[in-house]
């Protein structure tokens, strides 16, 4: 019934307005990401970033504007949610496993349990997802047994179980030691390399740099600026976001 | 449309904090063990110790009719007692314990519903029977609750006992209610959150990823409540159920209703309704303990 075809964006927000109350977060903020692409959101603590990114998945609602993944409208009285979050994967600051499952226990659990796919073929991918993030020997840990990076790293697997269309990652090696946020940057890098969409929303300006096809930065609700990374790093032109830039870098 | 406030579980729902750890395990604020903890902190050794002095108490007051009276007598009773008053003390908490545990997970379930009218009335049942005394609500279903109904044109007796169970099953459903609410709202909201990403219904998430992880919590307040039910059975004496304080009572009377055996038969009384519900005092702070460590 949709009538998505690949050129088109994946991913299309248009003018979307948020608000919790009368504190107004999101204040008219478009951007299109078309299917592969890499984008990241940069901007200061309580800009929107994560507000945004959750009103891709309706984690939360909107007040107005618009947002379609694979042409399908999001924010509407008679949303497919499974659908729309079989497509869209979304990893999260704080891992969010379920501690009461083990690794592989927590990949499985949403293909079998909602999807209601084969057990044993989910395992098998399960094991594979766990290759994929460096963890294989790890499928029998809690959570609670697993360092940060490793609970990222499932947790980044469990979303892909899904076999998502676009991936959404919420600053997730924000809360990681040094150390470790490079081998959960590593995951991503494989991720992206293998085609898959993703918006991030991340403090690390070096992999955004080095990974992003497009950076946008944000700013009390309003994109302030945007553009490939070689020319929004070098050549910003915004006062707000040169300021910014100068703080992180 | 999705909503960013889960039903009755966003109470505390500051999401990427660093700081959230995955449980809040002092969600309920107040001391919910309170009996058990004071009634397993007595150490054995007393135990034995008041057993001794039992014997000596009822010495002292005797005149012409001796202790060792007061003991004979006992011991005729103490079948009587035990099988047929003390067990049905026993029979009545177990089954109160059944129907309070089964209407007080739906009652405390409802108070995590999508409907805020269901919500509402959850709380309102949930506060009123936990905060009316036992007794009052004894005496309401007592005196509301017909002698006996009328099935298909049979008549079925409704003794005294069935009514027992029903008075006091009332306090426990909301004490239950309270204890799979706070278990529920302790798991952060971020695992809801999670689910909902992973696409489960509300439902799913409730069963598959909540109360499998609080299910355990709420064992030891359980128990805790069961105790708490075990010795509250006596106060079915007053409705005339025949239950072990009643069947005390008469075979006091029985006994002439003589001051000597006060300490003796209601002593014996306690020494049971003890030896029943400290194990499970222990055992409550044991699995306390056990589960605070390990999560
Ligand atoms: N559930 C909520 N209810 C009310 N206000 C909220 C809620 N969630 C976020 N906000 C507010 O919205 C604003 C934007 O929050 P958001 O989490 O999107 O910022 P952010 O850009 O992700 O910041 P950070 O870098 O610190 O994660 C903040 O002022 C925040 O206080
Ligand atoms: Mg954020």
């Amino acid at each position: 019934m949709s009538t998505w075809t690949e050129d088109q964006p994946i991913v299309s927000i248009k003018n979307v307005r948020k608000a919790f109350g009368t504190l107004e977060v999101l204040k008219g903020v478009s951007m299109d990401i078309m299917k592969g692409e890499v984008v990241c959101i940069i901007g200061p603590s309580g800009s929107g970033k994560s507000t945004l990114i959750r009103c891709v998945n309706a984690l939360n609602d909107i007040q107005g504007g618009s947002i379609t993944v694979e042409g399908q409208e999001v924010h509407t009285e008679n949303l497919d949610k499974l659908a729309l979050r079989k497509k869209v994967g979304m990893v999260f600051q704080q891992y969010n496993l379920f501690p009461h499952k083990t690794a592989l226990e927590n990949i499985m659990m949403a293909p079998v349990k909602v999807l209601r796919e084969d057990k044993a073929d989910v395992k098998e991918r399960a094991r594979e997802l766990l290759k994929k993030v460096r963890l294989y020997d790890k499928e029998d840990s809690y959570p609670g047994e697993l360092s940060g990076g490793q609970q990222q790293r499932v947790a980044i697997a469990r979303s892909l179980a899904m076999r998502p269309d676009v991936m959404l990652f919420d600053e997730v090696t924000a809360a990681l030691d040094p150390e470790t946020v490079k081998e959960v940057l590593v995951t991503i890098k494989d991720l992206a390399a293998d085609g898959m969409t993703c918006i991030l929303v991340t403090h690390e300006m070096g992999f955004a740099r080095e990974l992003a096809d497009h950076i946008y930065f944000t700013d009390r609700g309003v994109i302030v600026e945007h553009g490939p990374p070689d020319t929004f790093f070098d050549n910003a032109k915004d006062p707000r976001t040169k300021e910014f830039l100068d703080q992180i870098l | 449309m999705a909503n960013r406030a889960i039903p009755g579980v966003a109470a505390h729902a500051t999401t990427d904090l660093p700081v959230m750890l995955p449980f809040n395990p002092k969600a309920g604020a107040h001391d919910e063990l309170l009996v058990s903890r004071w009634l397993a902190s007595v150490p054995p050794r007393y135990v034995f110790f008041l057993l001794l002095l039992w014997p000596v108490a009822a010495f002292a007051q005797g005149v012409d009719y001796t202790t060792a009276d007061a003991f004979v007598a006992l011991w005729r009773w103490i079948p009587f007692l035990t099988f047929q008053g003390f067990v049905f003390n026993i029979l009545i908490s177990v089954c109160a314990m059944t129907i309070g545990t089964l209407a007080g997970a739906v009652l405390g379930l409802a108070h995590v519903s999508r409907l805020r009218i269901i919500r509402q009335v959850a709380w309102f049942v949930t506060q009123l029977f936990r905060n009316s005394p036992w007794l009052v609500l004894l005496f309401i279903v007592l005196l509301a609750f017909p002698f006996q109904i009328e099935v298909f044109g049979t008549t079925i007796p409704i003794p005294g006992w069935v009514k027992a169970v029903i008075g006091l099953s009332l306090p426990i459903m909301a004490n239950i209610s309270e204890i799979v609410r706070g278990a529920v709202q302790s798991v952060p909201s971020a695992q809801w959150e999670a689910a909902e990403s992973l696409a489960f219904t509300r439902t799913q998430t409730l069963w598959q990823i909540i109360l499998p992880q609080c299910f355990k919590r709420m064992i030891p307040p359980w128990m805790n409540w069961y105790a708490i039910l075990t010795m509250a059975t006596p106060l079915c004496s007053l409705l005339g159920v025949g239950e072990n304080i009643n069947f005390t009572r008469q075979a006091m009377e029985a006994e002439g209703n003589r001051p000597e055996l006060l300490v003796p038969f209601f002593g014996y009384s306690l020494v049971l309704f003890f030896a029943y519900c400290y194990p499970i005092a222990r055992a409550t702070m044991a699995l306390e303990k056990r589960f605070a460590l390990k999560l």
